[in-house]
């Protein structure tokens, strides 16, 4: 078991031409992930290395029966690219680009609705299950595959610090992914920390979070009233200053909210274990999650 | 990205939304002969991006031409200090001069994002003038806010929760009413992330008229609007951060004395916050993007060694799929084209660590390797003692 990709997830990728597509396409397949097909309009009946390229998703999922999407299609067209996954009715679409508008993406969300795909990110790694699929761009290698935790988190390099850590401790992971670090998202923290509740195999989650807007208070409110395994929490940013956009798009502090400091606190109320310092998160992960496990 | 007052009133004026009329002034010389064509009252506003303006004393009602010459030339040229522009302030390098409106009532409304909505919401207050976030945490039943679906876009129940909920004379309701739609519309047209009109004048005729506008664009949709880009005032850019932002970097000044590179938004900041763990403050938040190449390696010691603050630098590339050897082999090349003279600690994991350890150990430069963040964190520490 493990959350919302597995060893039969039969992925797709869009811009699979494209330079980034080419490469992480190559690093996924690599790692094992069945890679059945490829989309970039007017390039269909191509192969790229054996893998067929189609004009539309449609197309790809009537021939390959493809169910999950990797898009790295560039931000003028990314978020027509995620509404074509969702009209495929694709179960999955990883949005791993960075810089679509945000009015793209509050439609996209609102043309979502009621529909059943999924959206990881946009400006996001992507998802891992350890030793059974990747899709997205986090390096293969620093994962340790057969749980016991999930990892949730708004970054990327800074995830793979995490999961760094992890693997260092011993502690084998079930799913790691990023929402991603726009202020509109697909998959919210709470959606992953349902499905990592709902997962037998996780018996723990290590939720990353940072500046800017509420969804780190919501997810420690729905921590406290849903969940009975241990979350290990840290946010990055106590050090930013207000008013000024830390990398992400979605990374500010404005008008006093979306502070660590106020992130920090609703962790801290709703019994998650708060990690200060970055450098002992895997230590903290190995105290919390031993006592589980034992 | 934020723009000036005058440019997004020009905005207002394409898309039909009343303006007071204005001339923009650049030019000291050229202020006698503006005001002798203008009819008093007269405001006069300095031109800067950052908010409070009035409070800084950067903007001056006018009664006479006299007093509209001595305000202009008081404030076209000064350093404008207001809560936003911190202690040094900012130069006012333009000015607006703006017929003086005769005013029954001042509203407030604004349009923004709400990201935990995924919508546009809409804000209201018949306490216009004030401070918003005053208002809302003083007399929150004064706010009126409306939520608008991105698709379905405003519709006319909410125009009215507006209307009735401001308390609006029956007399203006139609001309709010229109200025609302023309704004939401300019909204999504510009793809705003903030439009804000303090205050929203009823004139003496009962018409509306925007007496302030401030508007932000969303960054990501430049792209598509080539008009706006070119609107980007540039002078009040801080000029590492252009500097940093001309190569791909995204470099924020904070002050402190250790600089940091790092690939990455969240490793970045939580890089930031472990500097500031290990008792010393923090120069910069400086993102070279998930892949770190050489060369971005380099422009980013140019950034940071820029700053005349820095006394030590940490490297923390968390690489992954990046090799180490190469970019142990970037950093090496990098700080001799440089001439570093300041000590680094670097951290970085991916393939090949023990390789990319090896060369900067043999690279003859004070580069010292950190095993990990607890390790980097207590050689930052002794760097500073």
């Amino acid at each position: 078991m493990a959350i919302f990709i597995d060893k039969e997830t039969r992925v797709l990728v869009q811009g699979i031409t494209g330079k980034e597509g080419q490469f992480h396409t190559r690093q996924c397949q690599d790692y094992g992930t069945r890679i059945v097909a490829g989309v970039t309009p007017g390039k269909g009946g191509q192969k790229m290395d054996g893998i067929p390229v189609f004009n539309s998703v449609e197309e790809a999922c009537a021939k390959t029966g493809a169910n999950a999407t990797m898009i790295f299609v560039p931000p003028p067209f990314a978020a027509e690219a995620i509404l074509e996954a969702v009209d495929a009715d694709m179960e999955l679409a990883v949005c791993i680009t960075e810089g679509i508008p945000v009015l793209d993406m509050l439609r996209v969300k609102s043309a979502m609705a009621g529909k059943r795909t999924r959206l990881i990110g946009p400006n996001c790694p992507g998802i891992i299950t350890p030793g059974a699929c990747k899709i997205g761009i986090m390096p293969g290698s620093i994962h340790l595959a057969g749980g016991p935790v999930g990892v949730v988190s708004r970054s990327g390099t800074l995830t793979y610090e995490v999961v760094h850590q992890l693997t260092s401790q011993g502690l084998g992971q079930t799913t790691c992914l990023g929402i991603g670090g726009d202020p509109i998202n697909g998959t919210s923290f709470i959606d992953c920390l349902l499905a990592f509740q709902d997962d037998p195999e996780t018996q723990g989650v290590v939720m990353v979070g940072e500046i800017g807007g509420s969804a780190e208070e919501e997810a420690a409110a729905w921590i406290a009233a849903h969940m009975n395994k241990p979350v290990v929490g840290f946010i990055a940013g106590l050090t930013a200053p207000p008013g000024k956009r830390m990398g992400h798009a979605g990374a500010i502090v404005s008008g006093g909210r979306g502070t660590a400091a106020a992130k920090l606190a609703a962790m801290r109320e709703n019994d998650i274990h708060v990690c200060e310092n970055l450098g002992n998160l895997g230590s903290l992960c190995k105290d919390v999650f031993s006592a589980v496990l034992s | 990205m934020k723009i000036h007052e005058y440019q997004a009133k020009e905005l207002f004026r394409q898309a039909g939304i009343p303006v007071p009329d204005g001339q923009v002034c650049y030019d000291r010389e050229k202020i006698p002969s503006l005001i002798a064509n203008l009819n008093m009252p007269v405001a006069i506003k300095a031109q800067v991006l950052a908010g409070g303006r009035g409070k800084g004393g950067g903007v001056i009602l006018a009664h006479t031409t006299k007093e509209a010459q001595a305000a202009a030339e008081k404030i076209l040229g000064m350093q404008l200090v207001t809560l936003q522009t911190g202690e040094e302030g900012t130069a006012v390098k333009t000015i607006l001069f703006e017929q003086g409106i005769q005013l029954k009532k001042e509203l407030y409304l604004s349009m923004l994002i709400d990201r935990e909505q995924a919508d546009i919401v809409i804000i209201a207050s018949r306490d216009g003038g004030m401070d918003i976030e005053t208002v809302a945490s003083k007399t929150p039943e004064r706010i009126i806010t409306v939520h608008v679906n991105p698709l379905l876009g405003l519709q006319s129940y909410q125009l009215r929760k507006l209307i009735f909920g401001l308390e609006l004379d029956p007399a203006v309701t139609k001309s709010f009413a229109t200025l609302v739609k023309k704004l939401f519309t300019l909204f999504l047209n510009s793809d705003c992330s903030l439009v804000e009109i303090n205050p929203l004048a009823i004139t003496v005729e009962d018409t509306v008229m925007a007496l302030d506008a401030k508007m932000e664009i969303d960054s990501n949709s430049l792209f598509r609007h080539p008009d706006i880009t070119a609107m980007h005032d540039s002078s009040e850019d801080d000029a590492l951060e252009a500097a940093a932002a001309a190569h791909g970097l995204n470099y924020i000044r904070l002050g402190g004395t250790i600089g940091s590179m790092v690939n990455g938004a969240g490793l970045a900041m939580a890089t930031m916050d472990l500097i500031k763990q290990a008792g010393v403050e923090p120069a910069n938040f400086l993102d070279v993007g998930g892949g770190a190449s050489a060369e971005m390696v380099e422009n980013g010691f140019r950034i940071i060694l820029s700053d005349p603050n820095v006394r030590g630098i940490f490297i923390n590339i968390f690489g992954g799929i990046l090799r180490c050897d190469i970019l142990a082999q970037g950093v090496v090349t990098a700080a001799r084209k440089v001439g570093l003279s300041l000590p680094v600690v670097v951290r970085m994991e991916g393939t090949n660590m023990e390789e990319g350890r090896e060369i900067l150990a043999q690279s003859g430069l004070d580069l010292t390797n950190a095993t990990d963040l607890n390790h980097a964190a207590s050689l930052l520490t002794e760097m500073v003692q």
